[in-house]
């Protein structure tokens, strides 16, 4: 089942027409409404003109999340206000939110490519679906609402939190579907175990995203709630949730490229990447009226696939995102991400250890050290245990990233508790 | 019989040594023996105290790993050859020692603490060639 076959389908050369022509047709209209991009247009030497096809993009310079700042509120809109009807905004734990702006049309769009997503799931007018993604500033709770009721689907629109309602309803209503932050998927999950509902729900599908998770905490919550678990991506900047999503194939998130021209680049040096290599995914959108943006750099790490999908669809698909670009660190020449380190380190605990990255550099050669917490169940009372956790860790990570790592067992709760490269990682090097 | 030893990973090995044996202290709890494996960058001290669970519990309270092994006491006397006989049949009956420390417990013999991969196995072989096993009343009392 598509939403929309002719574009879901298309071939290459279709698809790259329709983006060329809307390309072509953003660029335009940013040049004349836009100061900021007009300023940063000429100060690369481009016009509209100079970008003849999608094959040009290239040239263009990248926008990032500080230029948002620096344009609040509306600086970076290209329509007037009497056009939007709609305004998002991100919290904005450092600093000043980020604020977005849809049209009419905007809205949509959105709605289309959400419908899209919603039938790639499996989701049609005979669901019901419960949407516990929060209402409000951000995008994920209406974004899910009009797009389910786009494709004809019973919505409820309970937002998130106040569980004990969430289930009553989910039987009461019988509850087809349902959308919502893997986390929270994961604690319904647990609730209905533990108060054993699961004979009394009609759940069949989950609509997950707005996070990253693991295939473990998919597995659980697919087995737990009998369901199957589809990964939903986006970003208010680019739109919302339904920039990408899995179909039933769940070999990568089919990106809705007509509207979101995804490149990857060498975080580093700015360079676009061939598809199939890891890097920092970018997005130019070409529909977009009230806030267009040209090569918004989104910081996640991932990588493109191309070619058609086993479900029949032909749009370029984006692997999970493996992490963020700020976190990317560069040891002797190897690209490594904390995410790494914790997928190896998931091979032998049960639970996510609390690690830290060291990295130095002794006579012009970089080291990796990895400290570990050392946890109950890796040992008893001797040595040689805890030698064999160590071996096995460091062998993991040496098949997973290439590098040799030492490792050095801490204390329980004797590192810093917090997500982010700040206490993730310790680079001496002063490079 | 068998002795409940308290194993406790120690990442700074000096430091974390003379808090541990504070905080016992402070909660009287008596330490009997204790050994200190050690390894390049941590320690692994055995410990056999007074009250192992209530001491393990506290140690845990404090953050750190503490793990309650079983392992079995034998009284040595003070005299040439008393280790060799026990070591001696042990190595008959094809018990391999993981490790092994002895503290004085009184004029006339030492006590020696040994871990195997099968504790009840270790304890029963040594009985029934006549080795004094000191018990766990005892022990957790010295
Ligand atoms: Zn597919």
């Amino acid at each position: 089942m598509y939403w929309n076959e002719n574009i879901e389908c298309a071939d290459r050369a279709e698809m790259q027409r329709v983006q060329s022509e809307r390309l072509s047709n953003m660029l335009k209209r940013v040049y004349e409404n836009v100061p900021f991009y007009r300023e940063k247009l000429k100060e690369a030497g481009i016009t509209p003109d100079d970008i003849k096809s999608v094959n040009d993009l290239h040239k263009l310079p990248f926008t990032i999340k500080q230029d948002l700042r620096d344009n609040y509120p509306f600086g970076l809109f290209a329509v007037p206000q009497n056009k939007v009807v709609r305004l998002h905004a991100s919290s904005g734990t450092t600093g000043k939110p980020t604020v977005v702006g849809y049209t009419q049309n905007d809205l949509e769009m959105w709605s289309e490519c959400f419908a899209r997503c919603a039938t790639m799931a499996g989701v049609s007018n005979h669901d019901i679906a419960q949407v516990a993604y929060g209402y409000g500033l951000f995008t994920g709770g209406l974004g899910a609402h009009y797009g389910f009721e786009r494709v004809g689907a019973s919505v409820i629109p309970i937002s998130g939190g106040n569980t004990k309602k969430q289930l009553q309803l989910m039987e009461d209503f019988g509850s087809t579907v349902i959308a919502c932050t893997p986390s929270y998927a994961s604690f319904l999950a647990e609730t209905v175990t533990a108060q054993g509902i699961k004979d009394k729900l009609k759940l069949k599908i989950g609509v997950f995203g707005a996070e990253p998770w693991t295939n473990e905490m998919r597995s659980y919550i697919e087995n737990t709630l009998d369901i199957k678990a589809y990964n939903i991506y986006g970003l208010s900047e680019i739109i919302g949730p339904a920039v990408s999503m899995e179909c039933e194939c769940q070999d990568g998130s089919h990106i809705q490229e007509d509207h979101f021209i995804p490149e990857i680049i060498n975080p580093e040096t700015g360079e676009v990447l061939p598809y199939g290599e890891v890097g920092e995914l970018v997005f130019t959108t070409v529909t977009k009226e009230a806030m267009p943006l040209i090569r918004y750099r989104t910081r996640d790490l991932t990588k493109l696939i191309v070619g058609k999908c086993k479900c029949g669809r032909t749009t370029v698909r984006m692997a999970p995102v493996m992490g963020r670009s700020d976190d990317m660190l560069i040891i002797r020449g190897v690209n490594v991400f904390p995410s790494q380190i914790e997928s190896a380190l998931m091979e032998v605990y049960e639970k996510s250890p609390n690690y830290q990255l060291i990295v130095n550099r002794n006579n012009n050669l970089d080291t990796l050290e990895v400290k570990v917490e050392l946890t109950d169940e890796h040992w008893n009372s001797e040595v040689k245990e805890i030698e064999m956790l160590k071996k096995r860790i460091s062998d993991n990570i040496t098949s997973l990233i290439g590098l040799h790592a030492s490792i050095k067992m801490v204390e329980p709760n004797s590192l810093p508790r917090s997500e982010g490269k700040a206490q993730r990682v310790i680079d001496n090097r002063n490079i | 019989m068998i002795i409940k030893q308290l194993s406790i990973f120690l990442e700074d090995k000096v430091g974390r040594l003379a808090e541990l044996t504070e905080i016992l202290a402070k909660n009287d709890i008596n330490m009997s023996a204790f050994s200190v494996a050690d390894a390049l960058d941590y320690g692994i001290l055995r410990v056999v105290v007074g009250r192992p669970e209530l001491a393990a519990q506290i140690l845990k309270e404090a953050g750190y790993s503490v793990k309650m092994t079983d392992v079995v006491c034998l009284a040595v006397p003070h005299q040439p050859g008393g280790l060799y006989k026990a070591l001696h049949i042990l190595s008959e009956n094809n018990i391999a020692i993981d490790y092994m420390y002895a503290f004085a417990s009184n004029v006339d013999s030492a006590t020696v603490v040994l871990h195997s991969d099968d504790v009840k196995h270790l304890a029963q072989v040594l009985q029934d060639n006549q080795m004094e096993l000191v018990k766990s009343n005892k022990i957790y009392q010295v």
